[in-house]
């Protein structure tokens, strides 16, 4: 995704002291998810917190594959809402596997709006 | 279909994560544009910037270290950061004698409204693990090797706690105004696996 930082002032340096935030654009709509489902007071961090650190140890008991913190973000997101009744995990597998499923060149996002970001 | 601890069979998490948003958007529980808006937030406004101005302006001002060091998270909203993971910031200092590090070794504990969103290697599970079982090695390989008789002391983050480290202000910049010693001040610096430098 392309991304403005600003390269100039005195602000800069710590701010390019490191990589960008989200490798791939999926990781920054799930972690924004978060912030907006603890914004609309469904849930609190702390209590995504739990999750998170489920999800870490579940791995980490049984690690497969990469590491992939946002992948363990995703699935304690899951998690959660799954926990709380918001959005059953069979409804989230099936959806999921729908978009799997469509042909290669598919435009990913199905909403009709523009992700500009 | 799906067993929830079985890590192996999910689908991508890029279509699952898309999958859930649509699910949520239809329950009216979240937008597209308010997604956008907090990515944006916490990509391009809240950073580690924030965090070396609160450094630079203890390095200038007494009183402001000691409320600093007795209140981290009062004397950082003064500043005008606040916000989610901020509610309990501890403030460490470094010294000729301490030099304090940050872990969280059960996930990826930070204060957000001083540092942002924590780098990669902050939440990998080798950082996590060897930062607690053998900090100056993990420091020494991060390229900083400390002093024999400096001790170290490593902080693990946790929803009480979130933990930012005061660096020692480097020799040389007594003629440094508040902004230009907050350039100097270095994400890395305040999560304790780095010095800051005179530039």
């Amino acid at each position: 995704m392309a991304l403005t930082l600003d390269i100039e002032g005195p602000a800069a340096p710590p701010r390019l002291n490191g990589e960008l935030v989200f490798e791939e654009p999926w990781e920054g709509r799930s972690f924004a998810m978060v912030a907006a489902l603890v914004e609309g007071g469904l849930f609190t961090w702390d209590e995504f917190r739990d999750h998170l650190i489920a999800a870490i140890a579940r791995w980490e008991s049984d690690p497969s594959g990469e590491y992939r913190y946002y992948e363990r973000w995703q699935e304690a997101l899951e998690s959660i809402v799954a926990e709380l009744e918001i959005v059953a995990r069979p409804e989230v597998d099936e959806m999921a596997a729908a978009y799997a499923a469509r042909p290669p060149g598919h435009d990913h996002h199905h909403h009709d709006h523009d992700h500009s970001h | 279909m799906a067993d929830p601890t079985n890590t192996k069979d999910r689908l991508p998490p890029e279509v699952r994560a898309e999958a859930l948003e649509s699910l949520l958007t239809e329950r009216g529980l979240v937008k597209s544009e308010v997604l956008d808006g907090f990515i944006n937030r916490f990509v391009n406004d809240v950073g580690p910037m924030n965090g070396a101005k609160v450094v630079a302006k203890a390095w200038t001002d007494p009183d402001y270290r000691a409320q600093l060091l007795a209140d981290g998270t009062g004397a950082i909203k003064e500043l005008g950061f606040a916000g989610p993971q901020g509610e309990h910031i501890v403030v460490v200092e470094n010294s000729d004698d301490v030099h304090n590090v940050v872990v969280c070794t059960l996930c990826s504990c930070y204060p957000w409204p001083v540092l942002g969103l924590p780098p990669e290697w902050y939440k990998d599970p080798a950082y996590r693990s060897r930062m607690v079982r053998e900090p100056r090695t993990l420091l020494s390989e991060m390229g900083l090797d400390l002093d024999d008789d400096a001790e170290v002391r490593v902080w693990d983050s946790s929803a009480e706690n979130r933990y930012l480290v005061l660096p020692q202000r480097p020799e040389g910049t007594e003629d440094l105004s508040e902004e230009d010693l907050a350039a100097l001040v270095t994400r890395d610096a305040m999560v304790g696996v780095a010095k800051v430098s005179a530039g």
